[in-house]
């Protein structure tokens, strides 16, 4: 691995060296390093591009590594991740895709990952994405997630896209049983010309299952963010969807909200702010000695953080 | 220090600060009192530089400041308490205290700055500066941002709003403490009798205008018993 290499696994996995744990590492549409432990396997897909990953149940506190670079312009690349988390396993994904592109070539990339959540298992999935280079070309991420979750498992997600990605349509799909939890958070940030759609799609089929879903976004310039999502509560549970969003310069946001109860148990709630910064902040944090740019700039860190 | 000439405020033909002329001096507990409405923030904040006046000059430390930004006066040792805290997304109270002091201070030494305001340091020192700390605690928090700064003049909006008892006591003993830390002044907005005894002066403002300006007993006097001997601006003419 050359040094782009390694600067894009530090930037989306926290990589630094020797890896703890499994993992499987994909760079311009191919693997190339991978290593499994006693509870964690690793398969290649037969049928189309792709890993299946096996966590054994009663894994405590494991973590899988499955990053993707792209360090060429002009790679489309699609690729399959299916997750069995087995029976009460506990398990941490560090997935995540950095592209530098320094040609006039688009990249694109396109993860779809489906979760099988076994009952009681816990799952924490983190995906960071990331583009440098200087090349003309954009850099494309177009990821998938599906989640089925049996009951008494929970997932927490936690997506960050800060700025480098010229296009972005992020989807998740979960079915929900009883007594599961979905928490999701995400944080964008779109500059330039810069656009990232994510949408949403949860059912809350079992009884007491929960979704609690936060999203930051950041959209300066000329950059524009769509945020759909769609919460259907069929059963007693509980559905809360944020979205946050601050706009600068000419960058727009859309967020359409959608909640759906079809059980008077169902207790859903959306919540959509958009605006530009708070005028208050600024002031205070101007009153403390910083200048407006300065101020802006920890209001915007604080708020993707 | 501070110097405030012919200031004039006006919004929708209403004149909320009306030709008001100060001389505030240096090493002193300024205490501005008034009923609500009476101009109390408006004045504060124009000297901050949050609102502009319409008319007027201000000079702090013998220099004209009236031109300049916010942070320009927070540079020159000009710190405000809001009267609302202002809350905010994200940032905790220590990100904030590092703001306040323009230095990568530990958690101790954040925490030593919290305990002032009697906020039992550890737990509050990672949350975050939203509506899930309490009133009293934002108000607190506010507080400690100004302490820490530790200007030649600080300026406290309503400090004891929403404050308890207990905490009002030790916070009275910090403005003290830290008036002889700055060697600089304190002006502090307030209806609290207890705060009007520590002052050194006290300036009531009415209407948009400097009724009386005097020692405790006596605006007191003027307030409730209506037995004033005070003439506006006594002192400063
Ligand atoms: N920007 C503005 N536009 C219109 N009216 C304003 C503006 N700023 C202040 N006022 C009005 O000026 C008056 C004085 O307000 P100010 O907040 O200074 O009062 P105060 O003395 O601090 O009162 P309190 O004791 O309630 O805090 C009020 O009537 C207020 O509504
Ligand atoms: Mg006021």
């Amino acid at each position: 691995m050359n040094n782009t290499d390694l600067k894009l696994l530090k930037e989306i996995a926290g990589i630094n060296g020797k890896i703890n744990g499994a993992y499987n590492i994909r760079r311009n549409g191919k693997g190339i390093e991978r290593h499994v432990t006693d509870n964690i396997n690793i398969v290649t897909k037969k049928d189309k591009p792709g890993i299946d990953i096996h966590v054994k149940e009663n894994t405590q506190n494991e973590t899988v590594y499955i990053p993707v670079i792209i360090t060429n312009g002009g790679i489309d690349d699609t690729v399959y991740n299916d997750f069995y988390i087995g029976k009460n396993a506990k398990v941490t994904i560090i997935a995540g895709c950095g592209i530098h592109n320094s040609t006039n070539q688009n990249s694109r990339h396109e993860g779809i990952h489906t979760f099988y959540l076994e009952e009681g298992s816990q799952t924490k999935y983190v995906e960071k994405h990331y583009g440098t280079g200087e090349g003309t070309g954009d850099k494309v991420l177009n990821p998938i997630t599906k989640i089925y979750s049996k009951k008494g498992s929970n997932m927490e997600i936690e997506t960050v896209q800060i700025k480098g990605v010229d296009s972005s349509i992020r989807e998740t799909k979960a079915v929900l049983e009883e007594q599961t939890t979905l928490s999701v958070s995400e944080k964008i940030m779109t500059h330039g010309k810069q656009y990232a759609k994510t949408i949403f799609d949860v059912e809350l089929n079992g009884t007491n299952a929960r979704t609690h879903v936060v999203s930051r976004a950041v959209a300066v310039e000329d950059s524009v963010q769509e945020f759909e999502s769609r919460v259907e509560g069929n059963n007693l549970g509980y559905g809360h969807v944020e979205c946050d969003a601050i706009i600068k310069d000419n960058g727009r946001v859309t967020a359409i909200p959608a909640i759906i109860a079809n059980n008077v148990e169902a207790n859903l709630i959306h919540e959509a702010t958009i605006g530009k910064i708070a005028g208050e902040q600024l002031l205070k944090l101007m009153t403390l000695g910083l200048n407006e740019k300065k101020a802006e700039e920890q209001i915007i860190s604080g708020f993707l953080k | 220090m501070l110097k405030i000439k012919n200031l004039n405020f006006e919004r929708d033909n209403k004149k909320i600060l009306n030709n008001i002329n100060l001389d505030i001096e240096d090493n002193k507990f300024i205490v501005i009192t008034g009923p609500n409405g009476s101009g109390k923030s408006t004045l504060a904040k124009i000297i901050m530089g949050i609102e502009k006046q319409d008319s007027g000059e201000i000079l702090f430390e013998n220099k004209e400041i009236t031109n300049l930004s916010i942070n320009e006066r927070a540079e020159s040792g000009i710190s405000f308490a809001f009267q609302q805290p202002v809350k905010f997304k994200g940032i905790t109270v220590y990100d904030m205290l590092k703001l306040a002091t323009f230095k990568n201070i530990s958690k101790d030494e954040a925490c030593n700055i919290l305990s002032k305001v009697g906020l039992c340091a550890l737990e509050y020192i990672d949350r975050e500066i939203n509506s899930s700390l309490s009133g009293g605690e934002l108000k607190r928090i506010e507080i400690a941002t100004v302490i820490s700064r530790g200007t030649r003049l600080s300026i406290f909006d309503e400090p004891e709003a929403g404050i308890d008892l207990w905490s009002f006591n030790t916070l009275i003993e910090e403005f003290k403490k830290l008036r002889k830390e700055i060697k600089g002044t304190i002006i502090i907005i307030s209806h609290q009798e207890r705060i009007l005894e520590i002052a050194d002066e006290v300036i009531l403002l009415k209407d948009g205008k400097i009724d009386k300006i005097g020692k405790k007993e006596d605006i007191v006097r003027c307030i409730f018993e209506n037995n004033c001997t005070l003439k506006v601006g006594d002192k400063n003419e």
